[in-house]
């Protein structure tokens, strides 16, 4: 089990790389893709088995797809990758880094101090949803609002 | 009849998978130009919040984890939707997505 | 009775009115009749209120007209007060003015800014007889500035050319320092007796002031200020022979009869006050001593025939101070009643050699001119002997009445005594100097006499005023303290007789015999700087120019930047630059905005983990 947790993160970090550095639009949504679904192997090996599901579905499935259609839309073909090529030089990687490396290092010493297993165990759906139409009701209501108040914005927002 | 017997991941591990694919995400805002790219690695940035929530659900085996993904997964959707949307809006309008011609709000 | 006092200065204001709304679209002829004649009619108003105001036999007559402004406490009534001196002043005024506007007439023919000169002579015969017939000191002022403001309109009449212009700024300037003062003694003089009605103010003074105290030693050193700026004497004189840069109808009204008399017509009024401070009534006749002899000097190395006249103006004046200084107020008046009929009819008959000789007025370029100017001859000669105070003509009348005075005046009279024969004989020589070249002499040039009634005829009256004037008696014996009868003894008088006759025949043995060659003797050495110390009025323009416009000049120069504002630019500055400092941080880029939140949490992380 911790072997496919291990795998999955590997693939997971890997694929989120690649996706960051990808000149192409297209490939770059590909390779998150395929972070997400190994993201969804993680969840489940941690006994998550609603969210691994729901990871597929709505993250790979509707968010990613709704990123596909735009880019269609946008037509961006060749002249686009040649400028992304232009601005992805080596240089620009440097300052992000030397800003990003000392912040994982911190982070990675702050984690590193909390030992602590995780349960084994799977809390399923049901437990889920006895948990979202109990205590959490009054968030399910706030998170409609907010994608009520997102699908109103995106409408009048994407209008010509 | 657990097919695969469960067996525990230490915490800290998740926790460091969730920093990485984070601080991927960070770098990727940093760097790229294009505005679609830097909406996907906001993306992968939430995405990697959502999966600490869930290792800590997994810790203390309680559904808070888990609903906090959820309010996650809705925050994302609905800021994809908006900011796909204002994406279409300034291309048709400027017909270009780098950020840095984007810069009307120069002091 | 004397209902109609207010229209004496009323018509010419009403005049003046019609002339300017014309706009200068009048013709000639009705603008001169306008003009001339407002000044005709209001003489004969005057000459009926004189009579009138005599045969009644009162000291004094006040018409209220309005209450002009009431503020709290204070209240200024619009008052016209007639007494003898006022009644003399007015009659001068409207009756000089009159024949000078009528002779105007006919030296501005053809100006084309015709209407425009008679608009602002009437508006300046206006503004003098409010000065002379206001019955409060703020009435008083306001004449005083309205006669200034004339003055400086009328000295650039011509202001195409800009040294008119200059002339007459300075002008304006200078008499605004002798103002200021004059204003300063006015606040004075009603913070301490609460009244700016002038006899009530005379009234209280003499009842509250102590004599020499200081505030009456302030007071009226303060309006000797402004009668020694508008009465071009020492030291606020140097304006007046720059004033004749003005059309010379107006030097002989403004320069010579009426506005510049107005100093000496302010202390007469006010003489109450200066009995009151008799080391500053002393200092007006040292004044006055001091600059008729200054005056004299300068008139002698003149070569303009209108500037010889207008510092023998200056030097005339410094009789009238010499008289104030002593206490013969009557003296004073009627002296400026005397000196403005000759003087008057000098400056005219100037302008009619001037407008002979077209427009010259160098008397160098002069002489010989007895046989081409009948006329003006015989005016001129007139005019001279009367200035000269040769008997039996009115100056010889005045004069002697102001020497007598000086030198029976106990405290320090027989100083100024001297200082005053010693400018009869100066008067003597600088006249006839001016005579002898111009009508004496070789002749160079051709002169046309131009001809005219409304040239000669007022000429002829003036002349005939300058010779007998001494025999008018001014109703001035109510208004001023009677001095005892002095008898002068017989050696001082043939000394005064004595001194301006020398000084006839020295300008003839030098002038016309030519005993004495001037030209060798002012034309190096020690002559020579002498000369030109005269000619510059003893220095007077340099020392101004050297303590007041060089300093002022120089400080100008260096605040050029002004420092003072430096420190409020120097805040805006300082405020810009912090401005573009926190602006420059706000790129509009999307990524920059992203680095500073990204190295806003690892810096808060870092202290999170280091902590």
């Amino acid at each position: 089990m911790s072997v496919l947790f291990y795998a999955s993160a590997f693939v997971s970090v890997l694929a989120t790389l690649m996706a960051i550095t990808r000149i192409n639009v297209v490939h770059a949504l590909l390779y998150f893709i395929v972070s997400l679904i190994a993201l969804s192997v993680i969840f489940y090996t941690l006994g998550a088995h609603f969210a691994a599901a729901l990871e597929v579905i709505v993250y790979a499935g509707a968010i990613m797809v709704m990123f596909l259609f735009v880019i269609m839309m946008l037509n961006l073909g060749k002249p686009t990758e040649e400028q992304e090529r232009v601005w992805l030089k080596p240089g620009m990687w440097v300052g992000p880094s030397l800003l990003a490396a000392p912040l994982l290092v911190e982070l990675v010493v702050m984690i590193s101090g909390a030992k602590a297993q995780t349960q084994a165990g799977v809390i399923n759906a049901k437990d889920v949803g006895i948990a979202l139409f109990g205590p959490y009701v009054l968030a399910v209501e706030l998170a409609s609002l907010l994608l009520l108040a997102g699908l109103v914005g995106a409408y009048h927002l994407a209008r010509k | 009849m657990p097919v695969i017997s469960l067996q525990a991941i230490p915490m800290e591990h998740g926790l460091l998978l969730a920093a990485i694919l984070f601080i991927l995400g960070m770098v990727g805002v940093l760097t790229r130009r294009n505005i679609i790219f830097v909406l996907m690695s906001l993306e992968i940035m939430l995405n990697a919040v959502a999966l600490a929530f869930v290792v800590g659900g997994a810790r203390w085996a309680a559904a808070d984890g888990q609903i906090m993904f959820l309010m996650i997964i809705s925050l994302a959707a609905a800021e994809v939707a908006v900011g796909l949307g204002l994406v279409l809006q300034l291309f048709n309008r400027f017909k270009t997505l780098d950020l840095d011609i984007l810069s009307k709000m120069k002091g | 009775m004397l209902e109609y006092l207010w229209l004496v200065p009323a018509i010419p204001l009403i005049g003046s009115l019609i002339l300017v709304l014309s706009q200068g679209k009048l013709p000639e002829l009705p603008a001169a009749i306008v003009g001339a004649g407002s000044i005709g009619l209001a003489f004969l108003v005057a000459l009926l209120a004189g009579m009138e105001f005599l045969s009644s036999g009162d000291v004094a007559y006040t018409q209220h007209l309005w209450t002009w402004m009431a503020v709290g406490g204070f209240s200024a009534d619009f008052n016209l007060y007639l007494d003898g001196v006022a009644l003399v002043m007015m009659l001068v005024i409207t009756g000089i003015g009159f024949l000078i506007h009528v002779y105007a007439t006919g030296y501005m023919h053809d100006d084309p800014s015709f209407a425009r000169f008679f608009s602002y002579m009437n508006l300046f015969v206006s503004a003098m007889l409010i000065l002379v017939l206001g019955d409060n000191l703020l009435l008083l002022f306001m004449g005083w500035e309205g006669v200034g403001l004339c003055s400086y309109l009328l000295i650039g009449f011509w202001y195409t050319d800009t040294y008119n212009g200059y002339c007459a700024r300075k002008a304006f300037v200078i008499t605004r320092v002798g103002d200021a003062s004059m204003a300063l003694g006015l606040f004075l003089l009603y913070t301490s007796v609460h009244t700016i009605n002038i006899q009530d103010a005379m009234g209280v003074a003499q009842q509250q002031w102590t004599v020499s105290s200081s505030v009456a030693n302030w007071v009226t050193l303060l309006l000797l200020g402004g009668a020694v700026g508008k009465s071009a004497q020492l030291p606020l004189q140097t304006w007046l022979p720059d004033a004749m840069a003005g059309p010379t109808p107006i030097s002989a009204l403004i320069h010579a009869a009426t506005m510049v008399t107005a100093g000496v017509y302010l202390i007469a009024r006010t003489h109450v006050l200066y009995e009151m401070a008799p080391s500053v009534q002393y200092l007006v006749g040292l004044i006055g001593a001091i600059t008729l002899l200054m005056a004299g000097f300068t008139a002698l190395t003149q070569s303009d025939i209108k500037k010889v006249l207008a510092f023998s103006t200056m030097s005339q004046i410094g009789y009238m101070f010499l008289a104030l200084g002593v206490g013969a107020y009557s003296s004073a008046i009627f002296h400026l009643m005397t000196h403005a009929f000759f003087k008057a009819l000098l400056f005219l008959t100037a302008g009619s050699i001037i407008l002979a000789m077209h427009h010259e007025q160098n008397i160098f370029k002069m002489g010989g001119l007895r046989k081409d100017l009948p006329w003006s001859h015989a005016l001129f000669l007139i005019g001279t002997i009367a200035l000269v105070a040769l008997p039996p003509t009115s100056g010889f009348f005045s004069k002697e009445e102001i020497l007598g005075s000086a030198l029976m005046h106990e405290d320090g009279g027989f100083l100024l005594w001297l200082f005053g024969i010693a400018g009869a004989f100066m008067t003597g020589l600088y006249s006839f100097r001016l005579y002898f070249l111009v009508f004496w002499g070789k002749k160079t040039h051709d002169g046309h006499e131009v001809m005219g009634l409304h040239l000669q005829g007022p000429l002829v009256i003036l002349a005939i005023l300058a010779l007998v004037g001494g025999w008018i008696v001014i109703p001035v014996a109510a208004v001023f303290p009677h001095g005892e009868e002095h008898h002068v003894p017989l050696f001082y008088q043939a000394i005064m007789l004595a001194l301006p006759i020398l000084g006839t025949l020295t300008a003839y043995f030098v002038f016309v015999q030519q005993r004495v060659d001037v030209k060798a003797l002012a034309g190096e050495g020690f002559g020579a700087r002498l000369h030109h110390f005269w000619r510059t009025q003893w220095g007077m323009d340099w020392l101004y120019d050297q303590v007041f416009a060089k300093p002022y000049a120089t400080l100008a120069r260096i605040n050029k930047n002004d420092f003072i504002d430096s420190i409020y630019n120097g805040t805006a500055r300082f405020a810009v630059l912090m401005h573009s400092l926190v602006s420059d941080t706000q790129t509009g880029q999307l990524r920059w905005y992203a680095i500073t939140l990204a190295s806003g949490v690892l810096l808060l992380v870092t202290i999170g983990v280091l902590v």
